[in-house]
């Protein structure tokens, strides 16, 4: 047997989801025995079958995706409950297996996957969405690079129909329809310190998941954001909001701030100082960086 | 004093891997360390605290790179990606030489994220050997290998895990990172003498050693890092000492992972070992 095919089918029957009881299934994804699949491949000893030997590697291979997978979406959980976050899961990585040498990235493609699959989360899509959106930024913002702040003498002087502002790489903008950030926030708070007030804790966090589920949605503009490398989430107003991603998108200085402003009703003599205080606060905490 | 050409870095005593829970001891405390080894994975990223901590920690201590994601036994070809990151983070800690393991793990751009042994055929020790060399031209430092711990085997090996190891290493030549655990949990999985398998490495290849703790279970023994060194497993050492000189050691310990100087009081107990060594050296 060549390599590539006996690393196909290792990986095939290693990667095939266990049983509901987290042991490898008898029955192949082509239908054939397992214990056949793993009779070709594996030799047994005196103790375990093939079938056991490739089970090891099997479950080993579940256990290990399924923690990181839920390590990085503990808000998800909360929402959907257990039962419902764990078939999630099951299926997602079944769709789409990690293409990454890292096991960070593993989230990477949920956000398009959830909502090709809205029945996992039913009755809670968008809340479950923009905690989807949430935790994976919360990700990308933890390990992005980060570039040298431009101090605010570099920028004076400037053309503001000609200047463009970067933002900082590892900054994301997120516009959502439920304050996600609170819960989660709340969801990591009441993370159980051990065994015995875990049942307690459970409880908290789905009164507070449903609280927040019975909030009718209403637009919430968020800058996720590291200072001194801890990842902090920055409620927005939206005029805010437009004028960053504006910003993001490399329009110049003029532009973004037109853009901000588009249907604000915010009135126009407030603008000026409003800008101000805004760009005062944004490169306060080195947002803009010299690309 | 070099003891070989793989094994220039006699000057590199008995360290510990660097983990999340021993951070603040270690950059609060300052605690002596002969060097610390990295898993080069968690720190190829772009920027954040990762490489915040790891800056700290290279001011003060020698760092080693292992990896765990190379799968130089994989068929497909190297993720070029992966590559570029690497060479990055060699250029950042100045690693002497660069780990990674003799296994595969991925097939068709998917990825197990786990070390899956080899099947020992000459087939795979070309191919292996091959993307070993293509690894060290890229990041032009020296990469060493380690065995693993097993729990299967294939029909189609034509030879030992020994003999399959040295077959690499020596098309490949490149040096060895011998795991005396992994090859005492291999040897109770599949019923060899680790003895033999420390006795037939070629002493001059092994660039560093690892030693472990692991679970024993009914029918099988899993390489879990999360115990002390056993006896049987510190007599490997102590025999692979003899034959190899005076080599950089490290204690893995990655699960249920105790206080820093826990972990650290464990890995030490190697230099009674690495002492006797000297001495029979200087007999």
């Amino acid at each position: 047997m060549k390599l590539l095919t006996l690393q196909r089918r290792v990986a095939r029957a290693v990667m095939t989801p266990l049983s509901p009881s987290y042991h490898m299934r008898r029955v192949a994804p082509d239908g054939r025995p397992m214990s056949a699949v793993a009779g070709q491949i594996i030799k047994p000893n005196d103790r375990l079958t093939s079938f056991e030997r490739l089970e090891i590697y099997n479950r080993q291979y579940w256990f290990r995706v399924l923690d990181a997978f839920s390590d990085d979406f503990p808000g998800l959980r909360a929402i959907l409950g257990d039962r419902r976050f764990d078939a999630l899961a099951k299926h997602y990585l079944v769709d789409c297996p990690s293409r990454s040498f890292t096991m960070r990235d593993l989230g990477s493609r949920l956000e398009s996957w959830l909502r090709k699959h809205p029945s996992y989360a039913p009755g809670r899509l968008q809340l479950a969405l923009d905690m989807v959106r949430l935790e994976w930024a919360e990700i990308e913002t933890f390990d992005g690079a980060s570039e040298p702040p431009v101090t605010a003498a570099a920028l004076s002087g400037a053309d503001p129909a000609k200047l463009r502002l970067h933002l900082q790489p590892y900054i994301r903008l997120l516009d959502l329809r439920y304050p996600v950030d609170d819960l989660l926030l709340a969801i990591k708070h009441d993370a159980p310190a051990d065994v015995a007030s875990n049942a307690m804790q459970e409880r908290q966090k789905r009164k507070k998941v449903s609280a927040v589920a019975r909030l009718d949605p209403t637009p919430v503009y968020l800058a996720i954001h590291r200072l001194e490398n801890t990842v902090y989430f920055r409620r927005l107003e939206r005029e805010e909001f437009a004028i960053l991603s504006a910003l993001q998108q490399g329009r110049t200085l003029e532009r973004a701030i037109v853009a901000g402003f588009r249907s604000s009703s915010i009135p126009a003599q407030e603008r000026a100082s409003n800008v101000g205080a805004w760009f005062q606060n944004w490169a306060s905490l080195g947002w803009f960086v010299a690309m | 004093m070099p003891a070989n050409r793989f094994n220039s870095f006699t000057t590199y005593g008995v360290g510990i891997g660097l983990r999340i829970p021993h951070y603040d001891h270690i950059l609060s405390r300052k605690p002596t360390c002969d060097w610390f080894e990295i898993i080069s994975e968690n720190f190829m990223v772009d920027g954040g605290r990762p490489l915040q901590v790891l800056d700290q920690i290279l001011e003060r201590y020698k760092v080693v790179q292992h990896g765990v994601s190379m799968y130089f036994g994989s068929a497909e070809k190297l993720n070029r990606e992966h590559l570029r990151r690497l060479k990055n983070l060699v250029r950042r800690t100045k690693t002497p030489w660069v780990s990674d393991h003799l296994c595969w793990g991925s097939v068709d751009g998917r990825y197990t994220h786990d070390l899956l042994p080899m099947p020992y055929t000459f087939e795979a020790a070309r191919l292996t050997a091959q993307k070993i060399r293509e690894v060290r031209d890229f990041l032009e430092v020296p990469v060493v290998v380690e065995n693993v711990s097993s729990y299967a085997e294939y029909h189609v090996s034509e030879m030992t895990e020994w003999e399959f190891l040295n077959e690499v290493v020596e098309r490949a030549d490149c040096g060895i990172l011998l795991d005396v655990n992994n090859i005492y949990v291999s040897s109770q999985n599949h019923s060899f003498d680790p003895a033999v398998y420390v006795n037939s490495i070629p002493p001059d290849r092994v660039a560093q050693i690892h030693i472990a703790g692991h679970s024993k279970y009914r029918k099988y023994i899993l390489d879990t890092h999360d115990h002390p060194v056993i006896d049987s497993v510190w007599k490997l050492y102590d025999r692979a000492i003899q034959r190899t000189g005076h080599t950089a050691t490290l204690l893995e310990w990655d699960d249920s992972i105790p206080s820093f100087d826990e972990v650290h009081s464990e890995a030490l107990k190697a230099n009674k070992y690495l002492a006797s060594a000297s001495l029979a050296a200087a007999v």
